[in-house]
């Protein structure tokens, strides 16, 4: 252990600690900006600035391990001089207009400048001297330099997290920015809109691309019917952004809030991921059959999931070549988009042109996924608007409502009855989970043989998981699976997704069925959740998930009623032409930059 | 023209594909074409197998790592204190006046691109110039005038 | 205080046969290099001024079989040209050297960090590395020197930064701990060296540390090589024996009309006339990695200091926020008061804000800005104002 003193306290940490981390412990504060503890420590902003007694310099608390018999302290004159100078610095090349600025008292450099740098402005303004564009390309995000002040999160978000570096450091000095390939419009670059950059962006410099008043207009609009889905994350981490402690479920307050907001049917996009279960489940076996009984080596396997966009564009990019494996089965909101304005059209007697089609997700790539082209197979645009649940909570505060004193209510019928199974889709390894509990039962006549239908190996936090399970005792029509292992994989965040990828590429994965979530965690900690989102808040919303998985009266997915209704009156069955028309996809190579 | 051809493999061949690659593959693409074009960025990344903002990112941090189109012999007229105080304005004048360019820009034969440099390491002769990788130093107009000529000559 | 008058040295390019220097120390265990080195009191050339000796130490004891040697010859200080100097006449000294702190720590691998702006040189050092590779081989030194190019960047002489430019990527410098020493390039232990430290460590190994530490003052030992430029008749190399004032050294080399020195470059500080006869050029007075700028009277300190400003605002790697906007700040501010736009008072807040930048800035680089700005500034303010 190590002896220190921090502010006259003695402690004693591991050693590897930082002073920050120390500082933590004794519940001194000292400020940060450039750090996230999702990211490795870049030491660039110097807020954190302590004063070692006898040390030439102020120290990096962020950056600097403890070592024994150091005298730190935290709020020296040396100290508050320099971080009020460093915060007035930050604040001369930021575009500093707060009160019409998307992250208004959710900015972190605000808070800073709320704690030191209030009164006369020291410095004079470096804005004008660049001339900074502002990039509206992506349908996801906004990226607007002038707000930039250079802390490289989103950059270490990219690389470390995501392994996809759109977005790298550029220049030096004071030309020095975050920019793409050679300053290309974000719509052009390998980016995958995942949007995880955006939660971790301190200011306003790079946020999701709002359609909030479009959707107000929709709603006020008496010729249209708006058609809301709400996916499985946004229920256990909404609550973040209205006053709740993360891990809160407000499922039910959130169905009465989007009705009260105007809504005129709020349904459930975990119909759909139940729906997606069942198409996809039949893929997989109908590609397993074709692999093992008939050979067929166009049957790419292992099959991989299609369910997050920003996977979807990162497998466009970056391995073109496996474009064979993935799963044909558009995304659970992509499902419900052409099933609102078909099946829920006729059901509810409405001119599908009259239906504006709204959905509230955990995800900024989802905006892109619902401007994708292939997105019409109703004739129309599939989905009209995505929200994040950042944006709906910014709906709910505008609306005036007394969010906590809300009634719980039950989403709509027709398309708004949903699993556990569809509910666990907003964590990695959920779709897997689900899959399982629904393709071992189609299989075998049984329940997957794990106890409560909780399959715990491919649940959790670890990058990479992977399970097997032996299939004994197949009915009938599935005799040539008999004594098989179904082996799987699954892998969340984008850095993870690329080691399992490059072992598919070089021959080494021994799966039939992989799990891949663009973002850290999955859903749960998808790029539009609230902000923070961190490992600690993962864990929660993990944790939430699987209680509202464990609370729901059915938890597989071939049991909900609304999907065995529409296989009834609508599509006939899984994999049909009508399903393969409305709710399948089919993916294009994209450049490598 | 930017005839790019098997350049960058050749280069990848030669140093290796590692990233502490980059640098010596960037300067060989430099050495041969005075810039890099983004389809140099494109293949080094590929061949590295990193991403090409990684690519752009790195080699926008170095000065001579241009990436904006140069023309064949790009002039560094070193613009720091002792050569600002020893007649570096005149110099670049008398380059403004022969190459018909201002700083920044290159000649519309793609011959001669004109810019400054931070301190090239010949205070004790300024004022100095880089012409490609060799200096020239204790330069006057006069003196200026031949060197060009002499590169024009080259062409 | 100790004063030492001008006295000139030959000392590094002094002809040497390199076999009998190298073979004599093959021959020594690694401890007795190390000792001599410390004796000797040398430190580091290129400017930061750290012990040679302790440095070898510590790198000698990180257990590792995979060490390097780096020879920093990234000279980019505005005002210093000595490197290039000693790598155009005497190259093999530097390898000499190099091969000298390999034999010290531990190491069998060398890379020279040689700056793009030198690159002209490239060839005829390529043809004496061949021959160095042979004469040490014949001697038994496991040990060979590989060159990387750098591409214009200030900041690569810096360490860390310079590390990171070698390995492929933007030249950031890195936190420290750890030292270059525990985690240098590759993240290996590595000794990283200034070209004329290293030639001056294997003098001090052919001539004994006494004679060389007889040379100086206690705190700035030996003999160093100066880059003269400015306003002197006579510009160009000089080595000199350390502790001589600036007047000294300006009654050598001044044009009879100096007004100022400009000691150490654009990271170094402005000796104006009135300090000449109290300031000792060494670790006591004025540190420099060599750099000498004198100004006359004909010189407007403003433009010097703009200038200087200037270089900054771009050579910064732009990473940590007291050196990109701070450098941005003073450059900007220093040119609205000359216009009067703002009040000649703002000139205060910028000293501040140089302070600021000395103490919380990440590396060297932000941390030395302050000291031209506030010598220039303080002794100066009316060129700057009017």
């Amino acid at each position: 252990m190590i002896n220190l003193s921090i502010n006259n306290q003695k402690i004693s940490v591991e050693p590897g600690t930082t002073i920050l981390d120390a500082a933590r412990e004794l519940n001194i504060n000292i400020p940060t900006l450039c750090n996230h503890p999702d990211l490795c420590v870049a030491g660039n902003c110097r807020v954190c600035v302590v004063e070692q007694t006898g040390a030439r310099t102020l120290i990096a608390a962020c950056a600097m391990p403890v070592a024994e018999g150091m005298d730190i302290h935290t709020n020296t004159l040396k100290v508050r001089n320099a971080r009020k100078h460093i915060v007035e610095l930050l604040l001369s090349e930021h575009r500093s207009d707060c009160t019409k600025c998307y992250r208004n008292q959710k900015c972190e450099l605000q808070s800073l400048a709320n704690e030191f740098a209030f009164g006369d402005t020291i410095f004079l303004d470096l804005v004008e001297d660049h001339q900074y564009v502002i990039d509206r390309s992506s349908p996801s995000f906004i990226k607007d330099d002038s707000k930039c002040i250079r802390c490289q999160r989103c950059v270490r978000t990219c690389t470390e997290l995501q392994h996809i570096s759109a977005i790298a450091v550029a220049n030096k000095g004071m030309h020095q920015k975050i920019s793409s390939f050679h300053d290309k419009p974000m719509s052009h670059v390998v980016c995958t809109n995942c949007g995880q950059c955006v939660n971790r962006c301190p200011t306003g410099a790079l946020v999701e691309k709002t359609y909030i008043d479009q959707v107000w207009d929709a709603i006020y609009d008496p010729d249209k019917h708006v058609v809301v889905q709400t996916a499985p994350a946004v229920r256990i981490a909404l609550g973040e952004d209205l006053g709740y402690d993360p891990g809160e479920r407000v499922t039910g307050k959130m169905v009465t809030a989007l009705r009260q907001l105007g809504f005129d049917s709020v349904l459930d996009t975990d119909f759909s991921a139940d729906l997606t279960i069942m198409e996809e489940g039949t893929e997989l076996l109908t590609r397993l059959r074709k692999t093992l009984v008939e050979g067929d080596e166009k049957a790419a396997l292992p099959m991989f999931t299609s369910c997050s966009p920003g996977w979807i564009k990162f497998i466009e990019h970056k391995y073109p070549e496996m474009l064979d494996n993935l799963s044909t089965c558009k995304s659970p909101q992509q499902m419900f988009g052409a099933l609102a304005k078909t099946y829920f059209a006729q059901k509810k007697k409405l001119d599908p042109s009259s239906i504006v089609s709204v959905s509230i997700m955990p995800c900024t790539a989802k905006k892109y996924e619902a401007d994708r082209p292939e997105m019409r197979s109703s004739g129309y645009k599939d989905i009209d608007f995505v929200l994040t649940t950042r944006e709906l909570a910014i709906m709910v505060k505008q609306a005036g409502i007394d969010f906590r004193n809300l009634e719980p209510s039950h989403y709509d019928s027709i398309m708004g009855e949903s699993t556990g199974a569809g509910v666990i889709f907003g964590a990695t390894g959920g779709v897997m989970e689900a899959a399982l509990r629904t393709a071992y039962e189609i299989v075998t006549g049984r329940e997957v043989p794990f106890k409560n239908l909780n399959i715990m190996p491919v649940r959790g936090l670890e990058g990479i998981k992977e399970a097997s399970i032996k299939i004994e005792n197949c009915t009938d029509d599935w005799k040539f699976l008999e004594g098989a292992e179904l082996k799987v994989a699954i892998a969340h965040g984008l850095t993870n997704a690329n080691k399992l990828m490059r072992m598919v590429r070089d021959g080494n994965s021994p799966y039939h069925f992989i799990e891949i979530m663009a973002c850290p965690g999955g859903c749960r900690g998808g790029g539009g959740q609230p902000i923070p989102t961190n490992e600690e808040v993962r864990t929660k919303r993990m944790v939430a998930i699987y209680a509202e998985d464990e609370h729901m009266e059915l938890r597989k997915s071939h049991d909900n009623p609304d999907v065995i209704a529409i296989y009834e009156e609508f599509l006939g069955e899984p994999n049909s032409q009508l399903a393969h028309e409305l709710l399948h996809t089919h993916y294009t190579e994209r450049e490598a930059y | 023209m930017y005839q790019l051809g098997n350049l960058v493999k050749e280069l990848s061949e030669k140093h290796g594909k590692s990233r502490e690659s980059l640098m010596p593959i960037l300067q060989g693409v430099v050495d041969q074409h005075s810039y890099l074009s983004d389809e140099a960025m494109v293949e080094i990344a590929n061949e590295l197998d990193i991403s090409a903002a990684e690519v752009y990112g790195t080699a926008s941090f170095y000065t001579f790592l241009d990436t904006k189109e140069r023309g064949r012999y790009v002039i560094r007229v070193c613009k720091t204190i002792t050569c600002a105080m020893k007649g570096k304005n005149e110099i670049l004048q008398t380059l403004e006046d022969m190459l018909k360019i201002k700083v920044g820009e290159m000649t519309v034969d793609r011959q001669f691109s004109l810019l400054e440099s931070n301190c090239i390491g010949w205070c004790h002769k300024a004022p100095a110039m880089l012409i490609n990788e060799i200096p020239y130093t204790e330069l006057t107009p006069e003196k200026v005038v031949e060197i060009i000529k002499s590169y024009m000559q080259k062409k | 205080m100790e004063k030492r008058g001008l006295n000139k040295v030959d000392l590094i390019f002094e002809e040497i046969d390199l076999k009998e220097v190298l073979t004599a120390a093959y021959n020594m265990p690694q401890a007795e290099i190390i000792q001599k080195v410390l004796d000797s009191g040398l430190k580091g050339r290129g400017g930061a001024g750290f012990p040679t000796g302790l440095k070898w130490k510590y790198a000698a004891a990180e257990e590792d079989t995979d060490k390097y040697i780096v020879c920093n010859a990234d000279e980019g200080e505005p005002g210093t040209f000595k490197d290039r100097e000693i790598l155009d006449r005497v190259a093999y000294k530097v390898y000499g050297g190099m091969v000298l702190a390999a034999k010290a720590v531990g190491a069998r691998s060398g890379i020279v960090y040689l700056r793009g702006e030198y690159k002209f040189l490239l060839p005829q050092l390529l043809e004496e590395l061949v021959k160095f590779h042979k004469l040490i081989g014949e001697i038994g030194y496991d040990f060979s020197i590989s060159y990387r190019m750098g591409s214009g960047a200030y900041i690569c002489g810096e360490e860390s930064a310079l590390f990171e430019s070698i390995e492929g990527f933007r030249g950031e410098p890195r936190n420290k701990p750890p030292y270059p020493t525990k985690s240098g390039v590759f993240y290996r232990p590595t000794s990283i060296n200034n070209v004329e430290t290293l030639v001056t460590a294997l003098m001090v190994i052919k001539h004994g540390p006494e004679s060389y530490s007889q040379l100086g003052t206690k705190d700035s030992r030996g003999s160093k090589v100066f880059s003269i430029s400015g306003d002197t008749p006579s510009p160009g190399i000089f080595e000199l024996e350390l502790g001589m004032t600036v007047q000294a050294f300006v009654n050598e080399f001044g044009d009879g009309d100096t007004k100022a020195v400009q000691v150490g470059g654009a990271s170094g500080f402005c000796v104006p006339r009135k300090r000449f006869e109290d300031t000792i050029i060494g670790f006591e007075g004025v540190p420099t990695g060599g750099s000498m700028k004198l100004f006359n009277s004909s010189r407007s300190m403003y433009n010097v200091l703009h200038n200087y400003l200037d270089f900054f605002a771009e050579e910064s790697c732009g990473q940590c926020t007291p050196c990109r906007v701070g450098c941005q700040q003073l450059l900007k501010g220093v040119q609205k008061v000359k216009k009067g736009e703002v009040k000649s008072i703002y000139l205060n807040e910028l000293v501040k804000l140089a302070d600021t930048m000395k103490v919380a800035s990440k590396c060297g680089l932000g941390q030395s800005v302050g000291n031209a700005f506030k010598t220039i500034v303080e002794n100066f303010r009316e060129e700057i104002i009017y």
